[in-house]
């Protein structure tokens, strides 16, 4: 499935310093969609190169990090069981950086 | 991609309309309210809502040239941009400006004040630009040199502390606007209380502060939490800069930002109530306060015949640089633990963990 993540607000700090990533995830045979979860555990073993505790707590982001899919904050669509489908754009802002 | 759905990808939370305008796509989800919101109706209130913090507590009158910290962090860029809208907008009659401080280390500032430079041109606010030199006569990269990296957090949050109340007395501003906002309240009422600070702490709410010294400090985003700021500043594109201090590790903060954070996703308005019981907090009688004077050299709010900035910069000039290290309290207590960092590690292991030290020591 291909997808656009972006990192800002200083996560990009932990993907090489690079903000927008055009993606491939390979789905779990049979399936055709993928839950939040499953991409941020994807997202942590293909992107994250450094400091992944900085990403990730418990099976969510860190608290404080902000996710949107297609630009609706994941809170309104059930942020880990949210669905993301082909072609859609996920960004993920920390909001942990000085003001 | 300013509205909406330009996408053409309408599948989630299709069903639910916007709970204030009920016509369009919710896009985000409030903290305060836990209302879902388009857009639209989020800028407006937003906006609005820090017209009416403004307005309730008179923070400004016609006139009065208010400097806007600018770090060219999010909170401090969203300050800039909606301040100057209001202005517009409600007829405030303010000259505003922007204030930077440049403290001097190589590197560190180049990107930030790059960005404040470009809020300059975008928002239509001057730009001043004070550097350590200015203020203290020396820059932090100097006082380092002398140092070595082991305390200098004691100078950069000291230094930090006064460095835009100096500025704004350098310039000849009426106010200070700062970003703090209601998730850096919470902290700051928080830490208050761990540190036993009960001076700070039941001073740390006021909306202004400062109003009998030079400069007052006012905080119009008091009650705005980070999340909208961020989304604010996601959505309107402004531009911002997201980095850290490269002399600043602090770890007691960064916990304590941790457990806001934490708390504030099982429940939002944790935040808000904590601020509340700031604000309610009544000192008994019988406590003793420490005796709040002004330092004999700068005016700078003191208990002591100096403050602390002139007390350190005193040590520096005599070359005796640990003077009024030693009776160091608050946040560099938390750093005795005998590790000292290196300029390097202090790069890798802070830069996303905590605030700046200093900033936000009310
Ligand atoms: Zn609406
Ligand atoms: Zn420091
Ligand atoms: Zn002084």
């Amino acid at each position: 499935m291909r997808l656009t993540l972006e990192f800002g607000g200083g996560l990009e700090l932990l993907c090489n310093s690079v903000k927008i990533h055009h993606v491939d995830v390979d789905l779990k045979t049979g399936e055709d969609k993928l839950s939040m979860r499953d991409l941020l555990t994807w997202i942590k073993s293909n992107l994250i190169k450094e400091r992944p505790e900085m990403f990730v707590k418990g099976d969510s982001v860190r608290p404080g990090i902000l996710a949107l899919i297609n630009d609706c904050d994941w809170e309104l669509c059930g942020s880990l069981d949210a669905v993301v489908e082909e072609k859609d754009m996920v960004v993920f802002i920390s909001t942990l950086h000085g003001g | 991609m300013e509205n909406g759905d330009a996408d053409g990808k309408p599948k989630r939370a299709a069903g639910r309309l916007c709970s204030i305008c009920n016509q369009k796509k919710p896009a985000l989800k409030r903290p305060k309210t836990l209302e879902q919101i388009c857009r639209e109706c989020f800028y407006s209130v937003f906006e609005e809502e820090i017209h009416n913090v403004i307005v309730d507590n008179h923070l400004f009158k016609p006139g009065e040239r208010i400097a806007v910290a600018a770090s060219g962090g999010k909170d401090s860029t969203v300050l800039a941009y909606v301040l100057s809208e209001l202005n517009r907008r409600h007829n405030y009659g303010l000259d505003l400006f922007l204030l930077s401080v440049d403290e001097g280390i190589t590197g560190y500032r180049d990107d930030s004040l790059e960005t404040v430079r470009r809020n300059e041109v975008q928002y239509g606010l001057p730009l001043k630009v004070v550097s350590y030199k200015d203020l203290y006569g020396w820059t932090m990269d100097e006082i380092v040199k002398t140092i070595g990296l082991k305390n200098n957090c004691t100078f950069c949050g000291v230094f930090r502390r006064q460095a835009l109340d100096r500025g704004a007395a350098l310039v000849r501003a009426d106010k200070l606007v700062t970003g703090h906002n209601a998730d850096d309240m919470a902290e700051t009422v928080l830490l208050n209380i761990l540190r036993g600070d009960i001076a700070r702490l039941s001073r740390c709410t006021f909306i202004t502060t400062g109003e009998d010294g030079p400069i007052p400090r006012c905080k119009p985003f008091k009650y705005t939490y980070e999340k909208e700021i961020v989304m604010y500043a996601y959505f309107k594109k402004l531009d911002y800069f997201s980095t850290e201090c490269i002399y600043s590790p602090n770890a007691y903060r960064g916990f304590a930002r941790e457990f806001i954070k934490d708390l504030e996703r099982i429940r939002p308005q944790a935040i808000l109530d904590i601020i509340r019981s700031g604000e309610n907090f009544r000192i008994s009688t019988s406590t003793k306060m420490p005796e709040q004077g002004t330092c004999e050299q700068c005016g700078y709010i003191s208990s002591q015949k100096l403050c602390k900035a002139c007390l350190l910069l005193e040590g520096l000039n005599r070359g005796l640089p640990k003077l009024g290290i030693g009776r160091s309290r608050g946040p560099d207590r938390a750093k005795k633990d005998g590790k000292q960092r290196t300029l390097l590690s202090g790069v890798k292991g802070s830069d996303l963990q905590s605030k700046q030290c200093g900033t936000l020591d009310f």
